[in-house]
């Protein structure tokens, strides 16, 4: 007989056995289904939450951050077999411009790994207005390039986010600090011998204290006059097109360019050594949901198998062979974990919708289409694992015995 | 070979047993022997009841000669073939194409219909039933009576319909041999009569040996022939001329 055939009988006969006992089937479907909500429910909230807490990180951040490598001091060659003592003292940073900038924005403009590059120049200030002072991180930025990096346009609070002209984007707190609103001037000093008054043109908040607090957005040249950089740029932002392989990128183009790169996974290993410990304990949970499930389904068909035993030496006196009675029950616990993910999975995307409408609106949780199937196709297979010890033990049992069984 | 197969009295031989013997091993070292050493022949179209009284092996001996149980020696030829020598693929293919059961319980599967249960040995054999497989397993119910409970589910008849129910099933592959344990067994007398009628039936018209376990003086009164085993031993075997 062909398998498809054999198939077919094994099914019918696997799908009778099930609903001929109705309660039971409820109630393995049931606990199957809590199981497969639980997991549906927690990974999307996870994923959700993860993908928000990566967004909001990286919406006042570069992916990676070239910038000039650190001054550094060279030790003169000493002849061979020589011991040389030597005290060192760390040069001071200064600020200093990325040589020959222009070539390498070039050289990254045309890297595919990269979304967008944006050259900066930034450095320390003083903000005055009246009496009120506060330190500040000048920014001096290419507007059109630099909103494909930060979308500061998109956060504004008043005003439009524009530079250059004497015109100034500064954040919320900042402006709050300084009791600044639209229109009014802010006198900048870096500390080289200048100071220049600007205009605010725009307020921004971008949810982040250190910005909202600190940057005060300029055009490009006035910044390099106020940090005594003519020409100069500090940094070059990039957007990589793959977050997670922004580590791989940087050192990648950090050789190629010689520049000092750091991924944002760097700047914030903290954050991602959080939200690893996250997955890893949401993928405990779902390894022992699923082991639950899986005890649940092999125990319901444990006890099929010795309620059926009568039934099952009779097909085997009939001409059933043992591979026929094994698949009878694989295919059970393949119904069953079919059955319950789906309307478990079910149940998971409700969850989901109801803390998305009623929830308390921190995030919202994006559906992944394919965690459903995923699921299903997940708890199809360890419906057929979990069935294999109850259904080797239908195949072997002694059908003369069988049939006499009570 | 091929003469082996045209001789009429060996194409006539259903079952033959040679020397067979089986035991249980009751836990080290006891060795327990049910059946000493049983010779055997029953042709196509034979009914013939075997009697004895309890423990003298005649459900084990059934069990072997069903092929549910395998003998420790001896020979157990099936339609001319040496069982001893099949592995368990091969005893499953046999009693599907070659053996029916009726059991003193009726043995159907509460889970299907009437007629479900009479198609099962098909299914199992070919998956799907075809219309034709459909047709013959009504006509067997009409034959047995119960045409008209085809789509019931089989706990809504009563023990002597599930017990026709049963030998339908059993006749529904045709088998050379149909085995039967205690088939009335379990039926009141009226009832148990109208079931072995239909035994007696059956073999006219398909031809099948039967082979049927009973302690009912009456209806093995009414075979063609009696084997009485007593203490794993045949101890007569008497052969009667019916007049129909």
């Amino acid at each position: 007989m062909r398998l498809a055939d054999s198939l077919w009988v094994e099914s019918k006969i696997a799908l009778r056995f099930l609903g001929d006992n109705p309660l039971q089937m409820l109630l393995i479907i049931t606990g199957i289904g809590v199981g497969a909500a639980v997991i549906v429910f927690i990974t999307a909230l996870i994923t959700g939450l993860q993908a928000n807490i990566i967004d909001r990180t990286l919406g006042s951040q570069a992916h990676i951050r070239f910038e000039a490598p650190e001054a550094y001091n060279r030790v003169s060659q000493t002849p061979p077999d020589t011991v040389a003592l030597i005290s060192e003292t760390h040069r001071p940073q200064r600020l200093q411009s990325i040589i020959n900038w222009q070539q390498v924005l070039a050289v990254l403009d045309q890297q595919p790994e990269l979304l967008a590059v944006s050259p900066m120049v930034t450095g320390p200030a003083l903000a005055r207005r009246g009496v009120a002072r506060s330190s500040v991180v000048l920014v001096g930025i290419e507007p059109e390039r630099y909103l494909q990096i930060v979308r500061v346009d998109e956060n504004m609070v008043e005003g439009r986010f524009r530079t250059g002209a004497g015109e100034t984007v500064i954040g919320a707190e900042l402006a709050r600090v300084l009791g600044l609103t639209l229109g009014d001037k802010l006198i900048v000093d870096a500390g080289f011998g200048g100071e220049k008054n600007l205009q605010i043109g725009g307020i921004f908040s971008l949810g982040v204290r250190e910005a909202d607090e600190r940057f005060v957005y300029v055009g490009l040249k006035e910044t390099q006059a106020l940090l005594d950089l003519p020409g100069g740029v500090t940094i070059i932002d990039a957007r990589v097109t793959d977050l997670f392989q922004a580590n791989a990128i940087a050192r990648r183009l950090s050789t190629l360019t010689g520049l000092k790169a750091e991924s944002w996974m760097e700047t914030n290993a903290e954050l991602l050594n959080a939200l690893r410990s996250q997955s890893m304990s949401t993928q405990m949970i779902r390894i022992f949901v699923g082991v639950s499930v899986a005890f649940g389904i092999a125990s319901v068909l444990a006890v099929s198998v010795v309620q059926r035993t009568r039934e099952i030496g009779i097909l085997r006196a009939m001409g059933s062979s043992r591979p026929q009675i094994l698949r009878v029950f694989l295919l059970q616990g393949g119904i069953l974990g079919f059955l319950g993910s789906l309307a478990g999975s079910a149940a998971g995307y409700g969850l989901v919708q109801v803390f998305n409408i009623f929830g308390p609106k921190l995030f919202y949780i994006p559906v992944d289409p394919w965690l459903g199937p995923s699921a299903i196709a997940l708890a199809t297979v360890t419906g057929v694992l979990s069935a294999a010890v109850p259904a080797r033990r239908a195949a072997h049992l002694d059908p003369a015995v069988a049939i006499r069984y009570v | 070979m091929s003469e082996l197969k045209t001789d009429p009295k060996l194409a006539e031989e259903v079952l033959r047993l040679q020397g067979l013997r089986k035991s249980y091993h009751t836990g080290t070292p006891l060795e327990v022997e049910i059946l000493h050493g049983l010779d055997l022949t029953l042709s196509r179209g034979e009914l013939a009841a075997l009697v004895g009284p309890s423990g003298s092996g005649k459900s084990t001996l059934l069990n072997v000669i069903g092929l549910l149980d395998s003998a420790t020696s001896g020979e157990l030829f099936l339609l001319g073939e040496a069982t001893s020598v099949m592995d368990d693929e091969a005893r499953t293919r046999a009693r599907n194409e070659s053996i029916g059961f009726v059991f003193q319980f009726h043995h159907l599967i509460s889970a299907f219909t009437v007629l479900e249960n009479v198609l099962m040995p098909l299914m199992i054999r070919s998956g799907k039933p075809s219309k034709a497989h459909v047709e013959h397993a009504l006509s067997l119910l009409r034959a047995v009576g119960l045409h008209d409970f085809a789509n019931k589910k089989t706990n809504l008849i009563s023990g002597g319909q599930q017990q026709r129910v049963a030998i339908a099933r059993a006749l529904v592959t045709e088998p050379a041999l149909l085995l039967a344990d205690e088939p009335t067994g379990n039926l009141d007398t009226e009832t148990a009569a109208d079931v072995f009628e239909l035994f007696r039936r059956f073999n006219r018209e398909i031809g099948c040996a039967v082979l049927a376990v009973t302690h009912d003086p009456r209806l093995s009164a009414s075979c063609d022939r009696t084997i009485s085993l007593v203490d794993g031993r045949i101890t007569g075997d008497q052969m009667r001329q019916i007049i129909a």
